[in-house]
């Protein structure tokens, strides 16, 4: 589904002391199809855009468009159910929200309460923790026996028995070893391309924006401070630096080689390999040239 | 006797239940800094929580400066061992930054001049002087972190104990906090103990204990241990980025004098390769 936000504000608790703006002016677009990261510092107004993508909150001032969903502030917003079954969020820490006494009932139950019939529930349930890479056998088990991996697993297939076709995901990794933040990061792009889902990341880690996403937004101060694709955006690390944001590492270190041994490497996404054989090639191609 | 030992430690949390830590051995100086790196599951948590006295072992003992860890000992080793855990949400009691970092010495009965003074400094110390009357739960999740090893200091503890500390927190609040903390450590002369994911933050560490399925894997300074690429790699556990370039550098004929630990070191091996060719 085509996401766009246009002039889309969003103030807190307005007319009061505690009075906060959250989001100024913020707008942009995003194709179906398409893996996007949202980026910002803490504060940034990460979230709060986040909760306006399945109508937790409405804007204050501007409109949201998801597919044929319109948010808009003062108009009332029927569709809300219909969208929020579209739209599947991935809450930061997911496993503190199971309940359920066994792992198939909490699967079911964001489906259920969508009035989907059990039959359905159950082939949905199965291709759910097939995706997530749960044993079947887990499903009769309860949840809070399991690891917190497996927990977030289950979480995160209830979320998939809805079959949204917008994914959004906050935070997913966090909390995680690092192999297990790339099993799931995986699992998602996975999911992305064969569902063919639009999905929204928001994260703090650089490193998955450059390693997932085709699109960048970074939020600074509620607003849309750079929007691109990765390899243009981690460009321009000043201005990055300006909104306390770092390059991914490999970019860094490619900018420190121009810097401190003039060899000028193009990072166009190559493995560690590939980047080692061009970094060797011109390391010794200095001598050729003396 | 200035240590924190681990003889022969085995530890389960129910008696049906598999060992998380068998026959664990090693010391930690009283002013080195140890990372403790392994696998969800591998023990690195459960030996945090042996060390102050939140969990006991079944076999083996461990000692605080040659005092045994055991519940009637528990209230004299936390003020030599702090600790900060990953979610700083649960460890505020107070409903001012400043009650908070009084808490920990209220009950070790720390007199009130002390207190006053002490809050002072570790709040300096972390650089939150300037928030004493906030809330904490309405502070940044970095900020909340700096009161937490603020609480921590105030107790004045020889050796701190950092539990995935900066877990949650984005990457610049993870490198000015693990600054502060590497100051601090410097200046008061501390032991740190830190149980991290973070590759980065291992390779600052004076010595590394590689836990793998509750035993100590692999004990070295970090460029041992990261010049061990394929046994970390049978464990599952990745190596720094610099690591791993320098390895696909050996592969594409360019061999370096040692394992760098940061681009800076990898820069000058790769500038010496160039200029000795």
């Amino acid at each position: 589904m085509d996401i766009s936000f246009e002039h889309v504000s969003y103030t807190y608790q307005p007319g009061s002391p505690f009075e906060y703006r959250a989001l100024h002016d913020v707008s942009f677009s995003i194709p179906s199809g398409s893996f996007v990261a949202i980026i910002g510092h803490t504060g940034s107004g990460k979230s709060t855009l986040l909760q306006h993508l399945n109508g937790l909150l409405v804007p204050t001032s501007g409109t949201v468009t998801i597919g044929d969903y319109r948010l808009k502030a003062d108009e009332k917003n029927k569709q809300l159910r219909k969208l929020r079954e579209k739209v599947g969020v991935v809450f930061q820490y997911p496993e503190h929200q199971l309940f359920e006494e066994t792992v198939a009932k909490d699967i079911a139950f964001g489906p259920e309460n969508f009035g989907v019939d059990a039959k359905e529930i159950d082939k949905r349930t199965k291709e759910a923790i097939r995706a997530t890479k749960l044993p079947e056998e887990l499903l009769e088990r309860s949840p809070f026996d399991l690891s917190g991996g497996q927990m977030r697993r289950v979480a995160i297939s209830g979320v998939l028995a809805m079959n949204p076709e917008v994914l959004v995901l906050d935070e997913p990794t966090a909390g995680l070893d690092p192999s297990g933040q790339r099993e799931i990061m995986d699992m998602f792009y996975d999911l992305h391309h064969e569902k063919q889902l639009t999905t929204v990341l928001v994260t703090h880690s650089m490193e998955d924006a450059l390693a997932y996403a085709d699109h960048i937004i970074i939020l600074n101060e509620g607003e849309v401070y750079m929007e691109g694709p990765p390899l243009d955006i981690f460009q321009h690390q000043d201005k990055l630096e300006k909104v306390q944001l770092d390059v991914p590492e490999v970019i860094e270190f490619v900018t420190k080689a121009k810097h401190k041994l003039g060899i000028e490497l193009d990072y166009t996404g190559q493995s560690v390999a590939e980047l080692a054989k061009d970094l060797a090639q011109k390391v010794r191609g200095g001598r050729d040239h003396e | 006797m200035s240590h924190i030992e681990f003889r022969n430690v085995s530890f389960r949390y129910q008696e049906d239940s598999p060992w998380v830590l068998k026959n664990v051995s090693f010391t930690i100086g009283s002013d080195e800094w140890v990372a403790i790196i392994g696998h969800n599951g591998s023990g690195k948590s459960t030996i945090a929580k042996l060390m102050n006295g939140l969990l006991f072992p079944q076999e083996g003992e461990i000692l605080v400066d040659g005092e045994t860890v055991k519940p009637d000992t528990i209230w004299n080793i936390r003020k030599r061992v702090g600790m900060v855990f990953q979610n700083p949400d649960n460890q505020f009691v107070g409903t001012t930054v400043k009650d908070d970092v009084a808490f920990g010495m209220e009950n070790h009965g720390v007199p009130r001049e002390v207190m006053i003074e002490r809050i002072q400094t570790s709040l300096e110390a972390v650089k939150m002087q300037d928030y004493e009357k906030h809330e904490p739960h309405r502070l940044s999740g970095g900020q909340k972190q700096r009161v937490a090893i603020a609480s921590v200091l105030a107790v004045s503890p020889q050796y701190i104990i950092l539990d995935e500390a900066t877990a949650m927190l984005d990457p610049k609040g993870r490198k000015q906090i693990m600054r502060t903390i590497r100051d601090v450590q410097e200046e008061q002369n501390l032991a740190l103990i830190t149980i991290t994911h973070d590759l980065q933050e291992v390779t600052e560490a004076n010595r590394v204990l590689v836990m793998n399925e509750g035993e100590v894997w692999m004990e070295g300074g970090p460029r041992d241990i990261f010049s061990k690429k394929d046994q970390l790699k049978e464990i599952g556990l990745d190596t720094p980025f610099v690591s791993q370039l320098a390895e696909q550098l050996g592969h594409a004929g360019i061999k370096l004098s040692r394992e760098p630990l940061h681009h800076e070191e990898l820069l000058e091996e790769l500038w010496t390769f160039r200029s000795n060719m």
